[in-house]
């Protein structure tokens, strides 16, 4: 029977099994299991069925405690019920597998199988989650590629049912989930023949009914819960042969055999691997390769791993086994070894003990190893090391692979050069950036090849660790024989360059073997490209005699209208000089995909796509290489030379792409980092940037505040302070009445502009000769760069302008004169959520405590190699921390409660060193009033005093007795200082997983600050559905349109009555966005502001975020308020309506935005009844809150 | 009863008032109204190639943006399969419409490339539309371009579709053109069945506040019949081929004059918008009332009666009316006003 031949990644694979077998499922996003969920979401908006012919009810919970709650409920009630998770959302179902477990019920999960947060949060794959639920009593069954997670979801599937075990299908985050290969569909009737539809039944009829009730979930006490613990055991060692059985039913039918443990290589082989998960293929790969070149070396790979079975363990090796390494994907502290390797000692020990169960294998020595945390590469170098290892008379026990060790020397020493490409395989690496489409386009070109030859391939994608300016590396491969290779391409054959700017930072020649081609995408005419290339380039074409191919595609794509996106040009490109297929057909497939793709778009998105393909081939050159080096050009240094110590030493290494090359003594045992380390990575992304033109700015300010990246500055100086001014440095007299005497100057570190024109947008003052010419216009970056460079280097030595010189930092124009403690992160260019972050940063950043949850706020905030949280010209700034994402509010909360502890404490030192200290001195430090700056910088004064004398009198043999008291207030003293405690997370942490928490920790009336950065989606994960997200829009998990309003967050907190609560937008009331932080920060108890946050996720032109805000608050869509409780104390109404009634509709407001436009394109009947209910409950809202301001 | 009935682009109209694109033919419910109201044909709004093409590469850019770029986002929105960015929404309504009424049913449509006026007229005619009206307008904004070259362009798209196409098409056009009376025979001579005179275009102003170029509708007034109906007049009688009068129809009266000087029909939309549909049947009972009253059979029969061939004074609508408008006009027509 022939199969459908698809290209798809892991997680596609596994959704596509997963809901066919299922009734119900309940999802919620995490990196990398989302797209699973996305998938099922999808396929139910568009109606497709299951095996039964009915629909999968697909429901998102509010976390992943949630969704297995839910699954837990649809299993008892007797449905198929499913869902797919990954780290931590794995760790939060945990409670619920335990029970789904003990009550024997039949379920499959599905794991893209991610790092836990440990010192740092990770977001890629190794198997720490899934270890840390292998207690559960689920069954853990691991595929290894794209076909087998396909495979085993359905082996799974037919497997739980038989056996009433629940089963995590797990396969690695990323290097499977995300791997794009041409693998072989499942049909339905494969899927059918395996799931046996008694066992549905009986599912079915084990099923909580009224009809025939039965309690299950009884509280048992010490005289039966073991043995009825013990009852469950038949059940499990049953597992393994129902595996078995039903993967050689699969064999039967569809042709792949699989094993519990499947043994590969010499039938002699004295040296052996065991390892489960994608690392198998490259063992496997490389013990083919060793094997022919004469070794004996083995792997076994380990598919089920619970129930574990240790006959059908040691049935699977090769008698003649000498040496085995056991190699675990996690790290388990302080255990024995990790979980693998003690179970394979177990297996062998309790062999070796028990004479009946005594096997032919009997090795002679057994070592377990760490190799691939977080997706560290795991290569046939490394591979090699391990069995060279193993041929050791005395080998490394408890080793790690892939670092180097140089603390414990746990590490084992590889060849790097060691490689074992196939070399009739095309091996292609793609560096482009994520605007220019060059994913798109290689995605694209695996399914042409895939689908459309008899070629296999495989694509893997290596993303930026920032959001904006974002680079792209593909990793293709295509070739007649199936491709193992899980790991990296080291040796290519084929190099396409498509941002010619990379070649100021990046070696991108390294992995070209000798006579690969290179296509260039240049900005020159082809017989000047040579001598445009930098001198490490020149020498490695001319030693490795690459061949050199060029055009122009960023010309190509202006003509053909294709803006930035040159994919589909390169694309043609690469089949053009790859010969992977012949030129005519390869265009004719190419042109195929482009209608595939854009086709629902529109025919002119189509047409304009085949006007560039047609376009490319006329301006494709081969570059004529000369015998010499003509160029002097070298790369830039990652960070400029005065940067500190580390990050010379560690973070510019990372910011190189040379992480991996870093030894463990490099890094920080415990996740501690330094602050201030974005300002040192210049990353030049901008096309154009920001010029100021001082006789045309008002200085209101407005440009500084929204200015996402903090790259737009302005200082008030003394005119004598800017004699050294550099030529063209730019200054205007001060407009402020206090400040009449001295200059203002506006900046823009052009270096670190993502160019996304928010600052032109908002800029109110206009040129009077040019109307359409700002004070903030855009210009060219590239002839800016070097003098830029110079004039913000000179700005940020001017002097800061103090916080406390008589300006009260209360409106936007003096808060533009404060220093942001948050710059140059990675968020979005023209996000919408840093101007807030960065307006704490300024008011408070010098004495703030931040707790952050996961989301987009942790990744631009949090994310390595640099990290924006900064610090002023005294050292300090925020201080800042990422728990979880669940936790947020609670975790901010124990700051707070630290942090009143230890005020209380160091209060009782201060009076019980009252007569050390000086009685003027503990009194002005106890009554302080810190509600100002001036009141800040005076206490500050006083500590600093205090500590002074504390240090003193420490050394004082008088005071000997009271050294204990003394040297605690020492410690302490700081916290004097009035410590402002933000809780910042985006909707999915506060109206979702988070509520609970943030309901709690704002009813306990501690002194915090919580700030809720409101995009209405799941931004980072993509733009699921939140319980924020509006009535009527599109996002993932709300493929249809969402169908219900979102929720009042600041309403149902402002029933408490004593919760400072203000809901802002800043793009439309910026006076109102500051008084609201410094009422909330000032209020002695527990505050939340909900920020609309304009989103890339919106679908919007990101430079007019601002302008959408203020249509959300001009339509009555976001009213702007402020709850605040102090003001019933003086008799007034603590509600205030800072906000007119609306004055556009509705739809002038969300017809901007393509997740609500894009569902009148789709749907437009549903489209219209949800806006006109939307319409309805806005001047609903609007009129409830009118009668709240009423009183 | 004076028969009210008139034939445009071979088709039978039960009266000469044709409700022009405008939003009130936007859905089916509209069109149905219209219809009751008592319109004689409705002219759908205008299937805008530009604004297809501009939804479509909207559409694209915010799929697109931003995705396969960041691990843990690669897209932002889910693929929700199918999307109205093409023509079909306004094909389907055509065919709707046409089911569900009597009267004619004119499909308009304003291309931008050869290949979308082919391609969207020949969808329009299969989409069952009796009639096509082609709205051509074109700003030429390159000094380089002579007005030959924009004359040629126009043409060239009334020949293309009537290739294309074998339903009867009028050509909306605008009155820019150096030698009007040329053009429009040349339309007709480019396969044109009917002409209508004149499209208005939106007209930008400038909010001072702001500083910027706002663009700005405004409803037309009966002044603005004045232009066309000089030059159907004009035109009647020398260029064989139907007349719509559009632009500043706002009463009975004006109809009635739109007739006299050539027009087989009118076309209203500002009327409409401004004081309902209703509008329709009130207009044909008063012209039914004046016709009664000044004895005319029908519209057939006052059709050019004050054309240009049929008038007295045919240098009234040539220059020397300029110069007589002129020398009639006084400040203040009581002539009380001081000065």
């Amino acid at each position: 029977m022939s199969r459908p031949l698809i290209t798809v990644d892991g997680n596609e694979a596994a959704a596509y099994v997963a809901y066919k077998t299922n009734e119900v499922i309940a999802i919620y996003p995490i990196t990398p299991s989302s797209p699973m969920g996305e998938w099922a979401d999808q396929w139910a908006a568009e109606g497709q069925p299951n095996l039964w012919g009915t629909v999968p009810l697909v429901q998102e919970m509010q976390s992943e405690g949630g969704a297995a709650g839910a699954v837990h409920g649809a299993l008892q009630t007797g449905s198929l019920c499913t869902t797919f998770t990954a780290s931590q959302g794995l760790l939060l179902m945990i409670p619920n597998m335990y029970k789904i477990a003990g009550e024997l019920t039949s379920t499959v999960f599905h794991i893209a199988a991610r790092t836990l947060a440990t010192h740092a949060l990770s977001i890629f794959g190794d198997h720490s989650d899934v270890m840390a639920a292998r207690a559960t009593g689920w069954a853990m069954l691991f595929a290894n590629s794209v076909q087998e997670v396909m495979d085993f979801a359905l082996i799974a599937q037919a497997a739980t049912l038989r056996s009433r075990v629940p089963f995590l299908h797990v396969f690695d985050g990323f290097r499977t989930s995300h791997e794009v290969m041409k693998i072989e569909q499942l049909t339905e009737d494969d899927m059918r023949a395996l799931i046996d539809e008694e066992l549905v039944r009986a599912h079915r009829a084990r099923a909580l009914s009224p009809d025939r009730p039965f309690i299950r979930g009884t509280a048992q006490n010490p005289d039966v819960y073991f043995q009825a613990r013990e009852a469950a055991n038949p059940f499990y060692r049953a597992v393994p042969d129902i595996v078995q059985a039903t993967m050689d039913r699969f064999a039967r039918l569809v042709g792949r055999s699989y094993h519990l443990f499947d043994y590969e290589g010499a039938p002699d082989a004295e040296r052996v691997i065991v390892i489960m998960g994608s690392g198998a293929e490259a063992v496997a790969e490389t013990v083919a390769y060793l094997n022919a070149h004469g070794e004996k070396v083995g792997v076994v790979k380990v598919r089920l791993f619970r129930p574990f079975s240790a006959s059908h363990f040691l049935a699977s090796l090769p008698p003649t086994v000498e040496a085995i390494a056991v190699l675990d994907r996690c790290k388990e502290p302080g255990a024995a070894g990790e979980p693998l390797y003690q179970d394979v000692l177990t297996a062998l020990g309790e062999a070796h003990f028990a004479p009946q169960a005594r096997t032919a294998a009997a090795p002679r020595v057994v070592i377990g190893g760490r190799y691939g945390l977080s997706s560290k590469e795991f290569t046939p170098a490394m591979i090699k090391a391990v069995f060279d290892e193993l041929a050791k008379p005395q080998p490394k026990n408890h080793f790690t692979v892939g670092i180097e060790d140089d603390v414990c020397h746990s590490s084992l020493a590889y060849d790097p050069d060691f490689d074992i490409e196939s070399p009739d395989t095309t091996r292609a690496i793609f560096w482009g950036l994520g605007a220019d489409g060059t994913v798109g386009a290689n995605k694209n070109s695996i399914k042409i090849i895939g689908e459309e030859t008899p070629n296999y391939a495989q694509g893997y994608f290596v993303y930026d660790s920032k959001k904006s300016g974002a680079r792209t590396v593909s990793h293709l491969r295509f070739g007649p024989r199936p491709i193992r290779s899980t790991y990296l391409i080291r040796k290519a054959n084929f190099i396409a360059i498509h941002q010619w700017g990379f070649w100021e930072r990046y070696d991108m020649l390294t992995a070209a073997e000798e006579g690969a081609i290179i296509l260039l995408n240049a900005p020159y005419p082809p017989d000047q490209v040579w001598d445009q290339l930098p001198q490490p380039a020149q020498e490695q074409i001319l030693a490795k005699k690459l061949k050199l191919y060029t055009i122009d595609a960023y010309e190509v794509a202006r003509q053909t209208g294709m803006g930035v996106r040159i994919n589909t040009i390169m694309q043609t490109c690469f089949f053009a000089v790859s010969g992977v297929l012949p030129r005519d057909e390869a265009i004719a497939q190419i042109k195929h995909a482009i209608e595939k793709t854009y086709g629902k778009r529109g025919p002119a998105v189509v047409q304009k796509n085949f006007e560039a393909v047609d376009a490319t081939l006329a301006r494709l050159y081969e570059v004529p290489i000369p015998d010499r080096i003509t160029s002097t050009k070298s790369l830039l240094p990652p960070v400029p030379p005065e940067a500190p110590p580390f990050v010379q030493e560690v973070t510019a290494r990372m910011i190189a792409g040379e992480g991996d090359l870093l030894p463990v003594s490099a890094l920080p045992a415990d996740g501690t980092f330094p602050s201030a380390t974005s300002r040192w990575e210049k990353r030049n992304i901008a096309l154009e940037v920001p010029v100021w033109d001082p006789d045309v700015c008002i200085q209101c300010g407005k440009c500084v505040l929204v200015c996402p990246h903090a790259v737009i500055r302005s200082k008030v100086v003394a005119p004598e302070a800017l004699a050294d001014a550099p030529a063209g440095f730019l200054v205007a007299d001060a407009r402020w009445k206090e400040l009449s005497h001295m200059k203002y100057t506006l900046q823009v570190a052009v270096e670190d502009c993502t160019g996304c024109r928010l600052c032109v947008e908002v800029c109110p003052a206009k040129n009077k000769q040019i109307a359409g010419r700002k004070a903030i216009h855009m210009m060219p970056q590239a002839p800016l760069r070097q003098q830029g460079r110079i004039h913000w280097d000179y700005f940020l030595r001017l002097p800061d302008v103090p916080r406390s010189n008589g300006l009260a930092f209360h409106n936007v124009k003096n808060i533009q004169l404060l220093t942001p403690l948050f710059e140059f992160s990675g968020a979005c260019a023209g996000c919408g959520e840093t101007p807030y972050v960065k307006l704490v940063s300024q008011l408070f950043g010098d004495r703030a405590i931040i707790a952050n949850a996961t989301g987009c706020s942790s990744i631009y905030g949090g994310n390595l190699p640099t990290t924006p949280w900064s610090v002023n010209g005294e050292g300090r700034g925020p201080a800042w921390s990422n728990s979880l994402f669940e936790d947020n509010a609670e975790f901010g909360l124990g700051m707070r409660l630290a942090l009143d502890k230890q005020w209380d404490y160091a209060t009782a030192l201060v009076q019980a060193l009252r007569h050390l200290i000086g009685p003027d001195l503990a009194d002005a430090l106890l009554q302080a009033d810190q509600s100002t700056e001036a009141g800040i910088l005076a206490q500050r004064r006083r500590v600093a005093t205090l500590k002074s004398l504390l240090q003193q009198k420490q050394a004082e043999p008088a005071a000997a007795p009271l050294r204990s008291p003394i040297t605690d207030l020492l410690s302490l003293a700081d916290v004097l200082v009035k410590r402002s405690v933000w809780i910042i997370g985006g909707d999915g942490w506060a109206y979702d997983i988070g509520y609970g928490g943030l309901d709690h920790v704002l009813a306990s009336g501690r002194n915090v600050n919580v700030l809720v950065l409101d995009t209405e989606v799941y931004s980072n994960t993509g733009g699921q559905a939140s319980k924020a997200t509006p009535l009527g829009a599109v996002a993932k998990f709300a493929a249809g349109g969402k169908a219900t309003p979102k929720k009042d967050l600041g309403r149902l907190m402002m029933e408490y009555g004593y919760i400072y609560v203000a809901q802002v937008a800043m793009g439309a009331n910026d006076a109102q966005t500051v008084r609201a932080f410094l009422e909330a920060e000032s209020y002695e108890g527990p505050a939340l502001i909900i920020a609309y946050s304009h989103c890339i996720a919106h679908g919007i032109d990101m430079a007019r975020g601002m302008d959408q805000q203020r249509l959300a608050v001009q339509s009555g869509y976001w009213p702007l308020y402020r709850y605040d409780p102090r003001l019933r104390a003086e008799g007034k109404n603590p509600f205030q309506l800072d906000c007119k009634a609306p004055s556009v509709s509705l739809r002038d407001y969300i017809m901007n935005e393509a997740r609500y436009r894009m569902l009148f394109q789709s749907h437009p009947d549903v489209a219209e009844r949800l806006l006109a209910e939307a319409q309805k409950q806005v001047l609903e809202r609007w009129q409830a809150y009118e009668r709240l301001a009423a009183g | 009863m004076p028969d009210l009935s008139t034939h445009y682009l071979g088709l039978h109209l039960r009266n000469p008032i044709i409700a022009s694109s405008s939003p009130l033919s936007y859905t089916l419910d509209g069109i149905r109204r219209l219809e009751d109201a008592g319109c004689g044909a409705v002219v759908l709004c205008s299937l805008f190639e530009e604004q297809i093409n501009l939804e479509s590469e909207l559409l694209d850019h915010y799929l697109t943006y931003g995705t396969e770029s960041f691990s843990e986002a690669l897209s932002y929105f889910p693929d929700l399969g199918r999307y109205n960015v093409g023509p079909g929404e306004y094909l389907e309504l055509i065919r709707r419409a046409k089911a569900a009424v009597d009267i004619p049913i004119i499909g308009s449509l304003n291309g931008v490339s050869t290949g979308g006026w082919i391609e969207y007229a020949r969808n329009i005619q299969e989409a069952g539309a009796d009639a096509l009206e082609l709205n051509i307008y074109y700003i030429p904004t390159d000094p380089a371009m002579t007005g030959a070259a924009v004359e040629e362009m126009y043409l060239n798209v009334v020949r293309d579709v009537r290739r294309t196409v074998h339903i009867p098409i009028a050509v909306k056009i605008s009155p820019y053109f150096s030698a009007t009376a040329n053009m429009c025979y040349r339309l007709v001579a480019a396969g044109a069945d009917g002409l209508v005179l004149f499209n208005r275009f939106y007209q930008p102003d400038f909010d001072l506040e702001r500083l910027e170029v706002v663009p700005h509708l405004v409803l037309s007034t009966p002044f603005a019949m004045r232009l066309p109906l000089r030059w159907i007049a004009i035109l009647y009688g020398r260029i064989k081929t139907d007349f719509a009068l559009t632009s500043g129809v706002h009463t009975y009266t004006d109809v009635i004059k739109a007739i006299m000087a050539g027009a087989n029909v009118v076309m209203m939309a500002s009327e409409l918008l401004a004081h309902g549909v209703r509008r329709v049947g009130e207009i044909l009972d008063e012209m039914r009332q004046w016709m009664e009253e000044h004895e005319y059979e029908s519209v057939a029969q006052m059709r050019g009666s004050m054309s240009q061939i049929h008038v007295a004074e045919p240098a009234a609508f040539e220059r020397a009316n300029y110069m007589k408008v002129l020398g009639s006009w006084r400040p203040d027509p009581t002539g009380m006003a001081p000065y």
